[in-house]
């Protein structure tokens, strides 16, 4: 079998795992065989109705989502850091976060009440807004020729600090909102549903498979522009398939949980140091990669404080930095990289 | 098998020409060497050929087709493009570049099929490059890198070759031994192969025809005796030279002169 298939097939074993047992963890201890016979025989098993409720309605969406949105921030960022050819780029680098922000403060100030498909406008507005945004960079980065990758970036960061210093002029004008707003910032994965779960995993598979169906162009894009159309790339078609698959994916996870930032910038990097750089296995791997820390950091954030919750932003940045850096030194001792 | 022509050719930016009133007609096994000063336009030729620059006007045709009317994907099937730079920094196998001459003839989401895979260690064998398969691409010379590119290009299965200065950066063995094999996989696979180079010898020693850009027009184009003249070489690269017969192979020799030394260049003989 090729070290890439089972290095994958170890990664997804791991991300199951680690989903089943985060659903015996939180405020309250479910034992690990209770859940797993609660999954094989559902409403028979031997678990208490109370406890069947916190894995119905709580727990199991929440580790979906969880689950969606980590693999969905983990391919973002292995599609933008493609698309500019940058190790640094993340999901939000052409705006996507600033433009949720807005949307997610413009609901809060404006107080709207809006439903759509069982998503509340906490959900609706940053995913609108990320996109808004992200539309109005690539039209401005676009303008009098194709989307370069430094214009789209340029139009970016200016369009960004525009539409933060109106998230920042809206928390000033209406301060005893801020706070509101500002959990909002720091990212949770505590209002996740049913609904949240079908929307953002509709949203990921689809963003998910339309990258990996990119995969090749993308292996052909990293030797430059001129390579990459000699072998038959389209660069205006490319980068606009590229901008709306990852935008798609970076819009469905602020949706569902807010910024958190870490994900997408780190885990393309893990992962392509455990599968190598070929995006046939890097966006499986990147996704499994996402949802592996996603799902771990939110176990962590929902119980070291419980009953009440830390911003998983915050927990997946603490932890998972210094496991970063130790697979980096110990690749760059082994003269991996 | 493809034949390659260009009919009035123009490329200019906003404010000045580079090249007008290209026209030529290349044949199946015909390997032509462009030309001319630095900044002559050779490069740009080259990339108006293969569609990454647009030309203002005149046409391009693979047999009766324009070029315009491929589209990206298509002209990639039948014409491959080795530019002079491409990014280092990739973490790819030699094998993976290799294989990356199959994207215009994959499906989406397609896996490589066994077709694919023979033609790609075709490639590897014809480059001489399989034990270096597994290597990283940033770990590779600069000679093993040229070859990889070819072989890429060969993987393309393309029957048009472009190559942009594909000797620069190489020693002299590598140098002949690239284009030595351009010219077998040319003649014995019927390709039309145009490069660009800057080595006249070396142009006359392995070009079946010079083409040589001065003044924004393509002043000769034929076979190396008549291209490389004295008269002509000193219009387009502003230099006297003296042409002479080289002595293994029979082609024009060309021995730049240097001004300062009193040198009587008509006393020079011409190839026969």
């Amino acid at each position: 079998m090729k070290r890439e298939l089972v290095i994958l097939l170890v990664a997804f074993a791991l991300m199951l795992m680690l989903a089943v047992a985060s659903l015996a963890i939180g405020a309250v201890t479910i034992p690990i065989f209770d859940v797993m016979d609660w999954m094989a025989n559902g409403k028979k098993s031997v678990l208490s109705g109370a406890h069947q409720t916190i894995l119905w309605e709580l727990r199991l969406p929440r580790i979906l989502t969880a689950c969606f949105v980590g693999s969905a921030l983990a391919v973002a960022g292995v599609g933008f850091q493609g698309l500019f050819r940058n190790v640094l780029a993340d999901p939000y680098i052409i705006g996507a976060s600033s433009g949720a922000a807005l949307g997610a403060t413009l609901v809060v100030v404006a107080g709207v009440k809006l439903s759509l498909a069982g998503l509340g406008a906490s959900v609706i507005g940053p995913m609108v807004g990320s996109i808004a945004v992200v539309l109005v960079v690539f039209i401005v980065g676009s303008v009098g020729r194709h989307a370069s990758a430094l214009t789209l970036l340029l139009s970016g960061i200016a369009i960004s600090s525009m539409t933060n210093a109106i998230v920042s002029l809206l928390m000033f004008l209406n301060d005893q909102k801020a706070i509101v707003i500002l959990s909002w910032l720091m990212g949770s994965l505590a209002g996740s549903d049913w609904s949240v779960v079908v929307v953002s995993s509709l949203a990921a598979m689809l963003g998910i498979v339309m990258l990996w169906g990119l995969s090749r162009q993308m292996d052909a894009f990293m030797l430059g522009d001129v390579a990459s159309q000699s072998l038959g790339l389209s660069l205006v078609q490319f980068r606009m398939l590229m901008i709306v698959g990852a935008s798609l994916l970076t819009a469905s996870a602020v949706g569902a949980a807010g910024i958190i930032g870490f994900v997408g910038l780190i885990a393309p990097h893990i992962a392509r140091l455990l599968i190598g750089s070929r995006h046939g296995w890097l966006i499986p791997m990147s996704g499994c990669v996402g949802a592996i820390i996603l799902i771990a950091g939110d176990a962590i954030a929902r119980t070291v404080v419980a009953p009440a919750e830390l911003p998983v932003g915050i927990v997946t940045a603490l932890l998972g930095c210094p496991f970063f850096l130790s697979l980096l030194l110990s690749s760059k001792t082994s003269g991996r990289i | 098998m493809s034949e390659l022509t260009t009919n009035d050719l123009q490329f200019s930016y906003a404010d000045r020409t580079i090249f007008e009133r290209v026209s030529m007609h290349l044949k199946p096994g015909e390997m032509l060497a462009l030309l001319g000063a630095n900044g002559a336009g050779k490069t740009t030729l080259l990339k108006t050929l293969a569609r990454q620059l647009k030309p203002t006007s005149g046409e391009i045709f693979l047999d009766t087709k324009p070029l315009s009317q491929l589209s990206r994907r298509g002209l990639a099937q039948q014409l491959a493009m080795m530019p002079q730079h491409e990014n280092r920094d990739a973490s790819l196998s030699v094998y993976d570049v290799v294989s990356l001459g199959r994207t215009p003839h994959c499906g989406w989401l397609m896996p490589l099929s066994k077709k694919d895979r023979a033609i790609i260690e075709d490639a590897l064998n014809s480059t001489g490059l399989n034990e270096l398969r597994n290597r990283n691409i940033n770990e590779v010379s600069g000679g093993e890198w040229r070859r990889m590119i070819l072989a890429r290009a060969i993987a393309q299965d393309a029957s048009v070759l472009l190559l942009d200065e594909p000797t620069a950066g190489l020693d002299l063995k590598y140098q002949y031994e690239c284009l030595e094999r351009v010219q077998t996989l040319t003649h014995d696979r019927k390709l039309v192969t145009v490069l660009t180079l800057h080595d006249l010898n070396q142009a006359a020693m392995f070009g079946d025809r010079l083409a040589l850009l001065a003044n924004r027009e393509l002043i000769a184009i034929g076979p190396p005796s008549q291209v490389l003249t004295t008269d002509l070489i000193r219009q387009a690269f502003s230099i006297d030279v003296a042409v002479m017969e080289h002595p293994m192979h029979g082609t024009p020799l060309v021995v730049p002169c240097n001004p300062s030394k009193n040198r009587n260049l008509n006393s020079l003989s011409r190839p026969k």
